[in-house]
């Protein structure tokens, strides 16, 4: 990140020495640091919308409802986690927030699941024995389906597009959720055949 | 009645109504509820807003310099524009390093065509069904200290290419 940063910093400013354009620089400099506020005001209305809505149905106990519902879905994707195991909790809440767009609530969620799932590995791999397929510090077949279909990334409500459209100067923000959601679907399908396909080879 | 605009159309209505009413018939303190929430959304936008400011400096002087218009053309020669458009090829490759610098190409491209532009409305359906593809990867994989990731990157790029492709596809619905 450092060097992106740095790296579209540096080479606007010699661009612009050698294009004369320097001065635009200044400008668009000084006019893009105005612009992200003005943008954050918009945003900050959008947001707490959205995340007030779902905090209203977190407390309601929506958020625990659709968790359930994914428990099925859930044990199509990872045959191979024990079914009571507390794994798929935080694989599911990990799913149904990305959904609902609630990154903050996504990536805890998320994380513990690998802690789990990593546990689960280290067990194999004291039982089994390590192998070409199963190493302490190799990705599991259910690591590597997890994190491809979180970046599959299924949403409902792409909440910061629809702040973003709104503040520049879209006649219809959130004309774009409808084909949003079939395109990530799409995605999401993709993801799911993919890994699939891929054997399992190191879980048993 | 174009079904992609339907759903785009009701959706926030309809969880709106549902999450409320949901809430109240379960005697919940909806209103509080919904304040509390909402300052925790206002925390995230200040959270976001120096990242926000940084990287919008970064893109604006790009496209101000010139570069990010020579940049353009220059992969427009590489790729011709009926496989992908060029002025989306830099923001589709930045989103899979890092969420922010991406959306400060994508206020770019809403500045230079417009958000109701077709390449806007293309941007905003890309930016909505693709992950930042390496970023959660390290994020993900270094929590546990995993160091062989065998098959995720094919896969996530895999599904990233396939929400890429139907964002295209889809886009010609609006």
């Amino acid at each position: 990140m450092n060097y992106l940063w740095a790296g579209m910093i540096l080479v606007g400013v010699v661009y612009a020495a050698f294009h004369g354009t320097l001065p635009n620089v200044t400008t668009a400099a000084l006019d893009s640091a105005k612009e992200a506020v003005t943008l954050c005001i918009t945003m900050l209305g959008v947001m707490s919308f959205w995340m007030g809505l779902m905090k209203i149905a977190e407390r309601a106990g929506m958020i625990a409802g659709f968790t359930k519902l994914l428990k099925p879905v859930l044990r199509f994707l990872f045959p191979n986690i024990p079914r009571d195991h507390i794994a798929n909790e935080y694989l599911a809440t990990n799913m149904v927030a990305n959904i609902f767009g609630l990154g903050w609530a996504a990536t805890p969620a998320g994380l513990k699941a690998m802690e789990e799932l990593q546990k689960l590995n280290e067990e194999r791999c004291k039982r089994y024995g390590t192998n070409r397929y199963r190493d302490y510090d190799m990705a599991t077949k259910e690591m590597c389906d997890f994190l491809i279909i979180n970046i599959s990334s299924l949403q409902l409500v792409p909440v910061n597009i629809i702040a973003y459209r709104a503040q520049y100067g879209s006649v219809n923000p959130t004309e774009i959720m409808g084909p949003a959601i079939a395109a990530t679907t799409v995605g999401t399908l993709a993801a799911i055949i993919f890994c699939k396909l891929v054997p399992n080879k190191g879980e048993s | 009645m174009n079904l992609l605009l339907f759903v785009s159309e009701i959706t926030i209505p309809l969880l709106v109504f549902g999450v409320v009413a949901y809430g109240i018939t379960n005697r919940q303190p909806v209103y509080e509820d919904f304040i509390t929430g909402a300052k925790d959304g206002m925390k995230t936008v200040f959270g976001i807003m120096p990242t926000l400011i940084g990287l919008m400096i970064a893109v604006g002087i790009l496209r101000a310099s010139g570069f990010l218009g020579y940049l353009t053309n220059l992969l427009s020669c590489l790729i011709p524009d009926v496989v992908f458009p060029s002025e989306l090829l830099p923001l589709s490759i930045v989103k899979l390093f890092s969420s922010s610098a991406s959306t400060g190409l994508l206020l770019d491209i809403y500045k230079e065509y417009g958000a109701d532009s077709v390449l806007g409305k293309m941007a905003s359906i890309m930016m909505s069904s693709t992950e930042t593809v390496f970023y959660t990867m390290s994020v993900y994989f270094m929590s546990v200290s995993i160091k062989k990731s065998r098959y995720t990157l094919a896969g996530a790029m895999v599904a990233t290419i396939a929400g890429l492709i139907a964002s295209i596809y889809f886009t010609k619905f609006i």
